[in-house]
Parts: structure tokens; C-alpha cells; sequence
């Protein structure tokens, strides 16, 4: 199995690990302010890829994540649904040429753009955007503008995403269930916003034990493609 | 060949159900309902989707009505990553779904005219 692959097998594991752990606390935020059933949609789903990548054959990068979007996309219940797994479907495509800074980043930067689009929310409405954008602005500026490496920078976007959760909790929702209570949404954390916060330690806690190196290209995990003969001769 | 509707709710039933009103008046229109979690609760599921999308296309296309939040966004997906041609009638669910497969019987129906058929609805007044 490649390196990267196995890496990101074991991330997807770890996350379906820590989520099973906070199952509770992620229905106890649902349950205020939604339908109790993010914890439980979320530990059930990301089970449900661990174990679909871990039956994979030698898998690229790529590939791990699309399957975990697919498997997120059919056993998570309600919009994290195609929320989380209709961004990792997409975004996938990024690492089709193998992980390096630059696809990292573009990895990122996809993902967050599918959430937004697909939610159609902005920073403040009390959403997982709240804490996926400061996230991902921040694991852009760390590699593009201070040239960290991307464990560092991951690190820093979990900060980032840490302070965005804490900022949803005394917003008013205007998209999603939540909205639909109007000014009692005030004084709760977002469910969403706090699921992405936990992938988000996860994949940074992942990265450090593993002691990943991300190269500057991905030249050794890309597909060498043969030059076109002429054949119109 | 026909422009095709598909319904797509949180509840099976409510799925069902808006279907049977829609198809009494669309004649042979296909219209086809997805709804409910697959284990007899509430949500929609992808799959379902595209099983309904696929079975309510005639070869020209499909319009589909929504309900709320994830039938949204999982109807989104499935259209962006799935065979079937078919676009989002941003209108009420039952009466866009009766103007849509009203609309699907005219011999000059396209996607974009059934798609504002449906949305038509939106300024139904009834009272």
C-alpha cells in the first residue's frame, strides 16, 4: 500500500474513532438547538468508511477520500450528508496527482467552497462554515504566505477552526434546522461547526503521530503518463 | 419522448403522496417519488434519488421538486455526480409537482419550460 494512502486510511480510522467517542456531546448540542441526531449521524457514518477504506486494495490518496465522501454521502442522515460527503467527493479530485503542498491547498480550499456553495452560508450564520473558514484561510496563509510545513499548518488551522466554534455560540442561526428557532438559537454552539472542529484535531493529531512528509511536488506518487505516438502517419 | 418529474421529501409518504396527486393530472407524464431515511424514518437518501431519476427518464431530462434542507442538497449531488440530466424547480413542492407534470405533456415541453412551469407556482394564490 503507498505510504500516503495507508496515511490517510489511518486518518479516516482515527476519525471515525474520536466521533464514536463524542457521539454524546454532538446530540447534546443537536438536541438544543436541532433534531439530536448528529452524533449519532456522524459516528454511524464515518464507522461506516473506516471500515469501506479499510477493505480497499492498495488505494492512492484520492481514492481513500472519495470513498469515504461516497460511503458519508449514502449512511449519514440529514444535509451532513451530502455536507460532508458530497465536499469529499468533490475535493477528492485534488489529490488525484498525489499530496503535496499545492494540493493540499487545493484540497482545502475545494472542500470549503462545496460546503459553501452547498449550504449557500456565510461566516455568521451559525454554521459549520463558522469554523471550516478561518480553518482553511488559515492552512492556506501558513503554506502559501509563511511557508510552513503542512502539519504546522494544520495545526494553526485548528486553532483557527477553534475560535470559529466558540464564535457561533452567540450568534443567531439563519441557515440550517436552527434557523427555524430565530433569536433562541442564541447561546448555543453549532453542532456542524463543533463536528468539523473534532475532524479537524483528528487529521492534525493524525499528521503529528504519523510525522507525515508532505514533499514540495508530488513527483514519486504520480502517474507517469507515456508520450502519444503518431499515429497519423 | 417525455420530460420526467421527480419528487423528492423527507417522507416517503409525503412523497408518494404528492406524486399521486401530480400524476392524476399529468397524464403519461413519468413522475416518480424519493423520500424517507430507507429504515421507515424521516431524510432522504442519494441512492433513492437516483433510482427515481433514473426511472422517471425518458431520455429528455428531468424536473425535479424538492422539500427542505438535505433533499436539497443531496438532490444537488446526485444531479452534479450522477447520469441522469435533470434540474432543480425552485417552486412548492405539490403544486410545482402538478404545474411540472401538467407542463411535461405539451409536445413542445422542454426541460427549461416544464422547470418554469413548476416554479410558477410559486404565485399561486389561493384565496
Amino acid at each position: 500500500m503507498s505510504e500516503a494512502g495507508l496515511a490517510v486510511v489511518t486518518a479516516v480510522e482515527n476519525v471515525a474513532e474520536r466521533l464514536e467517542t463524542e457521539r454524546t456531546r454532538l446530540t447534546e448540542l443537536d438536541s438544543a438547538i436541532g433534531d439530536a441526531d448528529h452524533g449519532g449521524n456522524m459516528a454511524r457514518g464515518w464507522a461506516a468508511a473506516a471500515e469501506t477504506v479499510g477493505e480497499l486494495d492498495d488505494p492512492d490518496p484520492a481514492t481513500v477520500v472519495q470513498t469515504t465522501g461516497k460511503t458519508l454521502l449514502s449512511e449519514v442522515g440529514g444535509a451532513s450528508g451530502p455536507l460532508y460527503g458530497g465536499s469529499l467527493v468533490f475535493a477528492a479530485a485534488e489529490l488525484d496527482g498525489g499530496v503535496d503542498r499545492e494540493s493540499v491547498v487545493g484540497f482545502a480550499e475545494t472542500y470549503l467552497e462545496k460546503v459553501q456553495g452547498r449550504g449557500d452560508a456565510e461566516v455568521g450564520d451559525q454554521t459549520m462554515v463558522d469554523a471550516l473558514v478561518p480553518a482553511v484561510h488559515t492552512f492556506t496563509k501558513s503554506i502559501e504566505t509563511d511557508d510552513l510545513p503542512p502539519g504546522e499548518a494544520l495545526a494553526k488551522a485548528v486553532d483557527a477552526a477553534r475560535r470559529g466554534v466558540a464564535f457561533t455560540v452567540p450568534l443567531r442561526a439563519s441557515k440550517g434546522r436552527a434557523s427555524y428557532l430565530g433569536w433562541r438559537s442564541v447561546g448555543h454552539q453549532d453542532p456542524g461547526a463543533t463536528s468539523t472542529l473534532f475532524i479537524l484535531e483528528t487529521l492534525a493529531e493524525t499528521a503529528q503521530t504519523l510525522d507525515i512528509d508532505v514533499p514540495d511536488t508530488a513527483d514519486a506518487t504520480s502517474p507517469t503518463i507515456p508520450e502519444a505516438e503518431d499515429t497519423n502517419g | 419522448m417525455m420530460i420526467g418529474v421527480v419528487v423528492v421529501s423527507h417522507s416517503k409518504r409525503a412523497a408518494e403522496g404528492i406524486v399521486e396527486v401530480a400524476a392524476e393530472m399529468g397524464g403519461d407524464t413519468p413522475v416518480e417519488a424519493a423520500g424517507g431515511d430507507g429504515q421507515s424514518g424521516i431524510g432522504t437518501v442519494p441512492d433513492d434519488i437516483e433510482a427515481a431519476l433514473a426511472a422517471a427518464d425518458d431520455g429528455d431530462g428531468v424536473v425535479v421538486l424538492v422539500d427542505l434542507g438535505s433533499a436539497v442538497m443531496n438532490t444537488e449531488v446526485v444531479i452534479e455526480t450522477g447520469d441522469t440530466e435533470a434540474v432543480i424547480a425552485d417552486g412548492p413542492v405539490l403544486e410545482g409537482a402538478v404545474n411540472a407534470a401538467v407542463a411535461a405533456t405539451s409536445p413542445t415541453a422542454t426541460l427549461e419550460s416544464v422547470r418554469e412551469q413548476a416554479e410558477a407556482a410559486r404565485a399561486v394564490d389561493k384565496l
